[in-house]
């Protein structure tokens, strides 16, 4: 990948990081931690892979992506807004009781939201149940979806992952946002889903264990996804949770729960300062 | 005398999946590994393109008729009652219900009249739980014929349905020329002391019951309510109105069905006494269909009974 596309989109993750963060702190409630470790990839996925079109959202021939770790919505919603799905300004409103920016995403309410999610465990069901859609009606549009390390302890993602691999799904591509951390605590002290690669290889999958952050890593085993056929794709990547905001970086604490004034502008100035790096 | 048909509503389910598809319908049905006892091993076997098996996976069942419908499909996704609407209750509720995708979920071997399989497999709560789910259309036809129309109409109704099959063959109550229509009931005879509304196989049960009463002086009206929701507010409003009393017969708990749901339009409506035939809050036991249904007093004479007692509450 060339530096001034890597750069533009390191310029667009940390300005959905920030629009994350903003909207977060004006609910005074959301999930932050895990909202900021799949930033670099939804900028990957939106910039540079899927076929979407803001202002025609419902596009039958579409990519779809379903956000499976539904409370990560504020960085789909920056995402979405940064693509020009709605207004950035509306960010603003996430979780007020007038808005249509749901604490979990609900594909009714928000423009390019291909699924509701929100209960861990079934957005890969539906991601399987589109991905063996667009096999039916001949389409060639894929689906991604996104998971975190946490919910793959759901028993229906196991479910949905032993079906996939045996229906061959190989238009769809699973991502594991791979952070370490869920509510409880580390993901292997509450009830450790390791060796999470060796598992989805075990239901018949190709599988990729990549850097979350790393773009040249993500477009590599993005292509690879496209070439491999007869099998679905898991890219497992390791991720920092709260990326990008110093102190909310692999703290558990993170998981849920809004930034107070002080904590907001703090965050506000780390942002504001990497993005001027880039920009630099 | 001529003989009684008697089918199987889910006969008449798998059935009419393949009259849809025969038909141009272009749906899609999944199965979780029971094609044999729902019956869509029929439509499995007519239209093999457009049958999945998902397995043993109920809750990946649902997702993936959830995201089949987020891509324009129309999905009848199947198992029995107990696994459907109730290992997948939260799936059919995030899903396929808040979104209003457009997902037919057919459960057979709903209620007492599995059988033998007993208690673990009698499923008498998927009318509660699936009627708490907002926007839910239930339907729970009283034999085949009415089966079948449910299953054509589901197919035209754009959003998520649940269809109620049984695995007992039941006799026929309605003739060709029935006409059904989601979200309304119809009155099979006339009467101005009581008013019993029945669904499923009580019905038949019902209209039996009217008989009974006849004999004793007691002019019934008997309803068949196919749709528990939405429920037809206005019949049971008038015949709140012109009976001035009301039994409800249905093979389910009496807790959050059918009965419940009429008691709901009634107590806020027009307040007269109600009173409710179904499982009463137990679970079932393994046995005969057709005793077991005598057991649990899911029969002409208790609806009988029950009938008069509503009737000495006026």
């Amino acid at each position: 990948m060339d530096c001034i596309k890597k750069k533009e989109l390191a310029c667009f993750a940390v300005k959905a990081r920030m629009g994350t963060v903003e909207s977060v702190y004006c609910a005074k409630a959301g999930h932050p931690g895990g909202s900021l470790s799949i930033c670099d990839v939804l900028a990957y996925l939106y910039n540079c892979e899927m076929k979407v079109d803001p202002k025609n959202p419902k596009w039958e021939d579409r990519d779809r992506f379903v956000l499976s770790k539904g409370h990560a919505a504020p960085a789909l919603y920056a995402t979405l807004a940064l693509k020009g799905f709605f207004p950035v300004d509306d960010l603003k409103t996430l979780r007020k009781s007038d808005s249509y920016l749901q604490g979990h995403p609900n594909m009714n309410k928000v423009p390019g939201v291909d699924m509701s999610t929100g209960s861990l465990g079934q957005g890969i069901s539906a991601a399987v149940g589109m991905a063996l859609g667009a096999k039916f009606d001949g389409k060639d549009f894929r689906v991604y979806t996104i998971l975190g390390d946490g919910e793959i302890e759901e028993g229906e993602v196991w479910e949905a992952a032993m079906f996939a691999g045996n229906r061959q799904l190989d238009n769809l591509v699973a991502f594991v946002d791979f952070n370490g951390l869920q509510i409880d605590g580390t993901v292997d002290e509450v009830n450790s889903p390791y060796p999470i690669a060796d598992k989805f290889r075990a239901f018949n999958w190709n599988v990729a264990e990549i850097d979350g952050h790393d773009f040249d890593a993500i477009e590599a085993a993005l292509e690879n996804a496209r070439n491999t056929k007869g099998r679905p794709t898991c890219i497992v990547m390791k991720t920092v949770k709260g990326k990008g905001v110093s102190y909310m970086e692999n703290e558990v604490g993170w998981h849920g729960k809004a930034p107070n004034d002080e904590e907001y502008q703090t965050a506000k100035a780390e942002l504001d300062k990497a993005l001027q790096e880039l920009e630099a | 005398m001529a003989e009684v048909i008697k089918c199987a509503t889910r006969d008449a389910y798998g059935k009419a999946l393949v009259e849809l598809a025969d038909k141009g319908k272009n749906i899609i049905v999944l199965d979780a590994d029971l094609a044999a006892a729902t019956k869509t091993g029929m439509f499995k076997k007519a239209h093999p393109e457009r049958f999945v098996d998902v397995g043993i996976a109920e809750a990946n069942l649902m997702g993936v008729a959830a995201g089949l419908a987020a891509t324009g499909h129309t999905v009848f996704a199947s198992s029995f009652a107990m696994f459907a609407a109730g290992r997948a209750f939260e799936q059919i509720r995030n899903s396929i219900g808040y979104p209003h995708l457009n997902v037919k979920i057919g459960a057979t071997h709903a209620g007492i009249s599995v059988g033998e399989d007993g208690a673990s497999h009698q499923c008498c709560e998927d009318i509660a739980l699936m009627r708490s789910i907002p926007g839910m259309v239930i339907l729970n036809p009283a034999d085949d014929i009415e089966a079948r129309l449910c299953v054509l109409a589901a197919a035209d109704y754009d959003g998520p349905v649940y269809m109620r099959f049984g695995r007992l063959a039941v006799p026929r109550v309605f003739d060709e020329s029935y006409d059904f229509k989601i979200g309304k009931g119809n009155i099979l005879s006339e009467g101005s002391d009581v008013t019993i509304i029945a669904s499923g196989l009580m019905v038949k049960e019902a209209v039996e019951a009217g008989e009974l009463l006849k004999n004793e002086g007691i002019s019934a009206r008997i309803v068949n309510m196919a749709t528990i929701k939405p429920i037809d507010r206005e019949l049971v409003i008038d015949s709140a109105k012109k009976t001035g009393a009301i039994v409800t017969a249905e093979e389910h708990n009496i807790i959050g069905g059918l009965g419940s749901a009429v008691a709901e339009v009634v107590c806020e409506s027009v307040p007269v006494p109600v009173v409710r035939v179904g499982v009463n809050d137990v679970y079932g036991k393994s046995g005969p269909a057709v005793e077991l249904l005598h057991i649990f007093g899911l029969d002409a004479q208790n609806i009988a009974a029950k009938a008069k007692q509503a009737v000495a509450l006026k």
